[in-house]
């Protein structure tokens, strides 16, 4: 049973909307968590400006625990939990929850590497300045990463674009879902294949995006 | 100014502590150049730290401006640091800023209101002689440029010190030169008083007043830079003496003098007052001795001149020894008999 494209674009539409939702929303959200979280586990490290073992640590073990498990194992597992802050964990909301928190960690871990690759010697020049610790990440640190940052979060965001497909083959709507039970599960080949020249166009005008941003940012 | 009151800074790593600078005393006083050289590793980079505390010291005490900079607050001490101007080697210039907003950031932290921050930095990079890189980022600068900017962000706040960390060691001989010129000029326009470490003999003969060796964590030999140059005691600061002052004598260079001179070889220190006067031939016509000077140089050192000079007297021994008592009234002199190492 093939779709019908005079009315099955609406649903395609329709999909598109979701996946930019889920990707919007979760790019937000991960994009300041991820941020505190990098930022706190740079500042706590060893020698660090705000060094802190026991943070660092757990913070550090938390990112290792969460990255290697498989998206759609760990959007399974946290259902329980989804359901309890979303309510459901059927729809484009529930899906934002799980999305989110995978993409946080991974955005700490950018951040924190971006960080690191900063000469120490420019933090040592702002606090011989007397430049204060928030000071310093918020005048210094930020700054100063910003170019490569911007680059990593156009990585994380063409990551969502994939997570949001998983997301929606357990109910999360969007692209994901459409090319599965219409494209795949019915065998129509034309569905799947629009949906990937969707989410292709999509992927390069993230990538797009993110390139010209972060050349307006990068300095060196 | 800055005084160092028996300071001694312990690193502690895994499995050995590190001895980094131990028990040393130094006391730089108000308007001076003070220089500090040692090799790497011989712990002057820590010591300069221990000044604006991004080192605390584990004994002793650091006075600035005398103020104990161990027992203050971090507020206190944040204040502290705006007193203390601070440049760099590599210059840790913030790349995401243009060269005005490298030297208006510490007025930023001082919360100086905006208007203000704009005259003050337009005068420095006037100052610095670059008032025309102002929108420019430090990626578009040459070595010698980013330290311009360094000098001009560390005197922002108008310290009354300025602490450079190898400030020319990354630049080359002409570029050190003009950097150097510019330290002494901001000694002497704003009266800051600057202490500087160095592993560059040159730098400290150029505009250092006082001077100290640091070996092992340790100050070994410390005075004015002319006394030091004049008498270095230790085998250290001989080596640094002797790395700008061509007049060492090597075992090669002692045979070939050997082979041409066949008369005694005496190596004379001139100092000061000494050099304006033609003792060698005063000496030479009183006795009958000729006299010949063979290798040497004479230098300029803090507005004195210094002179050490290999020279070859020929004649009698009886009255070459008449001569060497009648010179050691007013001149250092000793013979050559072995190359120096």
């Amino acid at each position: 049973m093939k779709v019908d494209w005079s009315t099955f674009w609406v649903r395609i539409v329709e999909a598109t909307g979701q996946t930019l939702t889920m990707v919007f929303f979760t790019l937000i959200f991960s994009s300041i968590l991820g941020l505190l979280i990098g930022l706190l586990l740079f500042v706590t490290r060893k020698g660090n400006i705000l060094e802190n073992r026991f943070v660092f640590i757990v913070l550090n073990l938390a990112i290792n625990i969460i990255r290697p498990i498989p998206f759609i194992i760990f959007l399974v597992t946290i259902s329980p939990f989804t359901r309890l802050v979303i309510g459901t964990t059927i729809g484009t909301a529930a899906a934002i929850f799980p999305m989110t928190i995978v993409a946080s960690f991974v955005i700490a871990r950018v951040v924190e590497n971006n960080l690191v690759s900063i000469d120490p010697g420019i933090i040592e020049a702002a606090k011989a300045m007397g430049a204060n610790p928030l000071q310093i990440i918020f005048g210094v640190l930020i700054p100063e990463a910003l170019g490569p940052l911007i680059l990593g979060l156009t990585f994380m965001t063409v990551g969502l674009i994939d997570f949001s497909a998983m997301a929606g083959t357990v109910g999360g709507g969007g692209l994901g879902d459409l090319s599965m039970t219409y494209g795949y599960q019915r065998f129509d080949g034309s569905v799947m294949l629009v949906t990937i020249v969707i989410l292709i166009v999509l992927v390069q005008i993230a990538q797009y995006i993110g390139n010209r941003l972060s050349r307006l940012f990068l300095r060196r | 100014m800055i005084q160092f009151q028996g300071v001694s800074k312990i690193f502690n790593s895994k499995n050995k502590e590190i001895r980094a600078v131990e028990n040393v005393t130094l006391n730089v006083g108000r308007g001076e150049i003070y220089g500090v050289i040692g090799f790497s590793g011989a712990g002057k980079s820590t010591l300069l730290r221990l000044v604006n505390l991004l080192e605390r010291p584990t004994g002793g005490k650091v006075i600035v401006n005398d103020q104990d900079v161990t027992s203050i607050s971090a507020r206190d001490l944040r204040k502290l640091r705006r007193r203390i101007g601070m440049i760099f080697q590599t210059f840790n210039l913030f790349n995401s800023r243009t060269v005005y907003g490298n030297v208006a950031y510490p007025l930023k932290l001082a919360r100086v209101p905006r208007a203000q921050i704009r005259e003050r930095v337009t005068e420095l990079l006037r100052f610095v002689g670059l008032e025309d890189k102002a929108e420019q980022y430090p990626e578009q600068l040459s070595g010698g440029q980013k330290q311009r900017v360094g000098i001009a962000r560390a005197l922002a706040t108008s310290p009354d010190i300025l602490i450079c960390d190898e400030a020319t060691s990354a630049l080359d001989p002409e570029t050190t030169g003009e950097i150097l010129k510019l330290l002494k000029k901001v000694n002497e326009e704003y009266n800051i008083t600057i202490l500087l470490i160095t592993h560059e003999m040159h730098v400290i003969r150029s505009i250092c007043d006082r001077v100290a060796v640091m070996e092992n964590g340790a100050v070994i030999e410390e005075g004015t830079v002319f006394d030091i140059f004049a008498h270095p005691k230790q085998q250290a600061t001989k080596n640094f003496i002797s790395s700008v002052q061509n007049d060492k004598l090597s075992p090669k260079l002692l045979d070939i003098l050997k082979q041409h001179h066949s008369g005694r070889l005496y190596r004379i220190i001139f100092k000061g007052g000494t050099t304006g006067e033609p003792v060698l031939s005063q000496a030479a016509k009183k006795y009958d001795i000729d006299f010949n000077v063979v290798y040497g140089s004479i230098n300029e050192l803090q507005g004195q001149l210094f002179g050490s000079l290999i020279v070859e007297f020929t004649g009698s021994d009886a009255e070459i020894a008449n001569v060497v008592r009648e010179l050691e009234r007013t001149v250092e002199l000793w013979e050559v008999v072995d190359h120096e190492s």
